[in-house]
């Protein structure tokens, strides 16, 4: 099908994206990789009067390493965070989710911080964020504010992230000494949304785990991050009783959705399984 | 802000200045405008990978760009990748292959396999399948297709 009628402002500066934003509101849709909100366009789902494309802010780009943190600007896209140094030894557990995400034609438009704002429960990214303890930095033209992942998914799609404000980048904590991570998904097609996933991120100390934290997506209504698995994981050195513990207190974390791809109960099962292997695989390593 | 918007871009090495509507989307543009219809449009929402480009040197999804994005923009499509002999051999090694039936996917199929060889090494049949899991086909079963970017990939990198 054919979008409906809107106008569009190729905006040149942050300023005039947060002037738009608080003279039009929820009527404004931000514009960035394009490659959700214009397949709902496309099939008339939303209805926006203005869209407001912040490509060229080139403030918005970028991946660097900054006092311990990563930051990852909003407009940074899949495929750069797939080739980046800076992620693949900071953040591991984003650079082995990335080849999850979509195909390649999409991960050369798609940004982080579309992924990030949109909130679809099925993606990748959110739940990497939770894990990994993000926080995310929103604009508006009252100034900026720090907004930790684990409080920022509200819903299924719905975010902490106002009308009137714009998500400009996270900042995400770089791997500590002692610490690995592990990612696991199913889905039916290589790239599809996922069936089931596991986001994992824990302390390693002679096969014991440790301040463990494991974020579920393609499950409930939002990333969820498992707090009755993450304690159980670290509850003495990983042997097949604690493996059991764990995946039993998942049941207890997540309250899967059901659809015609896979019932609630296939979801969680999904879910336990991916997290037995993903530990294991975690365990091995040979270093964090 | 506008629901019209005027464009420069390049399109096949040629620059075109046009005034869109900011709701039409790129493919939309080069097949009603400029009567580049080699770019096909199957599912419209990004799925199927009929409308693939090469926009700024990177292949993207024709029907979730708008026309109105490509102001400023270096994009070529399957007729200019054609014309200019960039992809001869890989054409050559689809049809030895049998590589499409009714050439829908066809476009999309021959840039995204090109980008693939951009990289410049080879691959093995199951990367080059996920690197092509994002373009349908309904025809051939993928296999035809496969052989034909090994068999070009031989061809460039050495076999």
């Amino acid at each position: 099908m054919k979008a409906p009628r809107f106008s569009y402002v190729r905006a040149e500066s942050l300023d005039q994206v947060l002037d738009l934003l608080a003279e039009h509101g929820e009527d404004a849709r931000i514009l960035a990789g394009g490659q959700s909100l214009m397949p709902t366009l496309n099939m008339r789902l939303s209805h926006p009067i203005l869209l407001i494309d912040i490509n060229r802010l080139d403030a918005l780009a970028g991946i660097s390493l900054d006092d311990g943190e990563v930051r990852i600007g909003a407009l940074a896209r899949h495929a750069e965070l797939l080739r980046s140094p800076i992620v693949a030894e900071h953040l591991p557990l984003i650079a082995e989710a990335m080849p999850h995400v979509a195909h390649a034609a999409i991960r050369n438009r798609g940004t982080f911080g579309g992924s990030i704002a949109l909130a679809d429960p099925a993606a990748e990214l959110p739940a990497c964020a939770v894990a990994l303890d993000a926080s995310f930095v929103l604009a508006s033209g009252n100034g900026l504010r720090r907004v930790a992942a684990r409080s920022f998914f509200k819903g299924l799609f719905e975010t902490e992230r106002a009308d009137e404000e714009i998500l400009i980048e996270a900042r995400i904590p770089a791997l500590r000494p002692g610490y690995r991570s592990s990612f696991m998904e199913l889905a039916r097609r290589h790239g599809d949304f996922a069936l089931a996933g596991v986001c994992c991120h824990a302390r390693c100390d002679d096969g014991a785990l440790s301040d463990a934290s494991l974020a579920y997506f393609g499950s409930d209504d939002r990333p969820r991050l498992a707090r009755a698995a993450s304690e159980a994981a670290g509850g003495g050195p990983w042997s097949d009783d604690v493996k059991a513990r764990t995946v039993e207190a998942l049941g207890d974390d997540l309250d899967p959705i059901g659809n015609f791809h896979a019932s609630a109960a296939t979801r969680l099962h999904l879910a336990k399984v991916l997290t037995g292997r993903a530990l294991d695989r975690l365990v091995a390593q040979n270093q964090g | 802000m506008d629901e019209f918007i005027d464009i420069t871009t390049r399109i096949n090495g040629e620059t075109v200045t046009r005034r869109v509507e900011a709701r039409q989307h790129l493919v939309d543009f080069l097949r009603l405008e400029l009567g580049l219809t080699g770019s096909h449009l199957g599912c419209e929402h990004g799925v199927c990978g009929a409308c693939t480009l090469r926009v700024d040197g990177v292949i993207v999804r024709g029907c979730l760009m708008l026309a109105a994005q490509a102001d400023g923009a270096e994009v070529w499509t399957i007729e200019g990748v054609s014309d200019s002999g960039e992809i001869a051999d890989l054409q050559e090694a689809f049809i030895d292959r049998n590589a499409l039936q009714c050439g829908y996917c066809t476009p999309g199929m021959l840039l995204t396999a090109q980008e693939m060889l951009a990289q410049g090494h080879r691959m093995s049949r199951a990367e080059i399948r996920e690197f092509l899991s994002g373009n349908y086909c309904r025809c051939t079963g993928y296999h035809a297709i496969v052989d034909a970017v090994e068999t070009v990939m031989e061809r460039r990198f050495g076999g």
